[in-house]
């Protein structure tokens, strides 16, 4: 019983376009795992809309990938039947939710990397990864606007929140380096103006960050070991935890809708 | 956590240009920031608006449920207050 996995020929662009699409896709089912569990009613609503956001993006960009590879799959085989070592999402993005506090530096790390991304990617000669960037750009902003103000508030807070938060801080640091990185893979897409070069966006992420650290009274960690191998396939624990949780469904019942 | 320390925020929201913000729920929030994020992610999630204007609920004096009638009473029977002994012209629009 049950389905095993694809296996996908990742041209460069093909993985470009996976790697985006399983950063949105992961972050968003890490999100909805709040759902019923926030800490209030209306944040348990602002979590869920932006777990929403990312998996309509992660489709937009699964089902651009299904086009490309043209192997005749749809958006849900690249989200269900690919293993941990298929994965090219970012380290930081799986990790768990642990307290409010990882789980909002979580997304303000993310967000105020991927928001001018976005913007930049949105100006690709690809068409249609300029028009998902554009589309996702708006709800990247937002998610960093939310995410800027609870880190402000849990800095700033009690005593409490201001040690959770500046943990927090500190334990995701390391995943930071990874959003940066680049290999030959994109490099020739870069050339091409197809993707994005993350380099010159580096200052954009430690101005946005540095601001809103030390207005939330936190420390920003200087350099440091950086933990990398997510692009690759080359994952934290957690992955496989969750992705069994996210594909049970689909690998014990093949194709099966409600 | 939504104890009597977050307070309670009245939401306003405008759903098109040129008519007025309507009420439609309440949320709790910590400031005014927050209940503005939190306004926009609890009611305009369909769409519903281009304007959200949120008020302290304990800004809002309101009136007495037993002063109905003395308040609201008097004006029923005087119809001729009603604007419905004219047409409006169509070029009007909305009022």
């Amino acid at each position: 019983m049950g389905i095993g996995s694809i296996c996908v020929a990742e041209t460069p662009l093909l993985r470009f376009i996976l790697r985006r699409a399983d950063d949105a896709l992961i972050l968003g089912h890490r999100l909805s795992e709040w759902c019923g569990h926030a800490p209030m009613m209306e944040e348990d609503m602002a979590l869920a809309n932006m777990g929403l956001d990312l998996i309509g993006q992660a489709r937009l960009l699964y089902a651009y990938a299904a086009e490309v590879e043209a192997a005749g799959r749809d958006e849900d085989a690249y989200a269900y039947l690919r293993d941990v070592r298929g994965y090219g999402n970012l380290l930081l993005l799986e990790q768990p939710n642990g307290d409010f506090a990882r789980t909002m530096l979580r997304q303000f790390l993310y967000s105020a990397f991927i928001d001018p991304y976005w913007r930049a990617l949105a100006g690709s000669a690809d068409a249609t990864l300029a028009a998902i960037a554009a589309k996702a750009e708006k709800e990247s902003a937002y998610h960093l606007r939310h995410a800027a103000e609870w880190v402000l508030r849990l800095g700033d807070g009690t005593a409490e929140s201001h040690v959770r938060a500046q943990t927090a801080v500190d334990e995701l640091w390391p995943f930071t380096g990874e959003m940066f990185e680049v290999d030959a893979s994109e490099r020739g897409l870069i050339d091409a103006g197809v993707g994005v070069d993350p380099e010159p966006l580096r200052r954009t992420f430690h101005e946005t960050v540095s601001r809103v650290l030390v207005q939330a009274t936190l420390t920003t960690p200087q350099g440091g070991w950086m933990q990398k191998g997510g692009r690759n396939g080359y994952h934290s624990e957690h992955l496989g935890h969750l992705l069994s949780e996210l594909q049970y469904m689909q690998r014990a019942f093949p194709g099966a809708i409600w | 956590m939504t104890g009597p320390m977050i307070p309670i925020w009245e939401v306003f929201i405008r759903s098109r240009n040129g008519l007025a913000h309507k009420h439609v729920g309440s949320l709790h929030a910590a400031d005014a920031t927050l209940a503005l994020q939190a306004a926009r992610d609890l009611y305009t999630r369909r769409g519903e608006g281009l304007s959200i204007w949120v008020v302290p609920s304990q800004a809002i004096t309101a009136s007495d449920p037993a002063d109905k009638g003395m308040m609201f009473e008097p004006a029923a029977s005087k119809i001729y207050r009603h604007p419905t002994f004219y047409e409006v012209p169509e070029e009007v629009g909305h009022m």
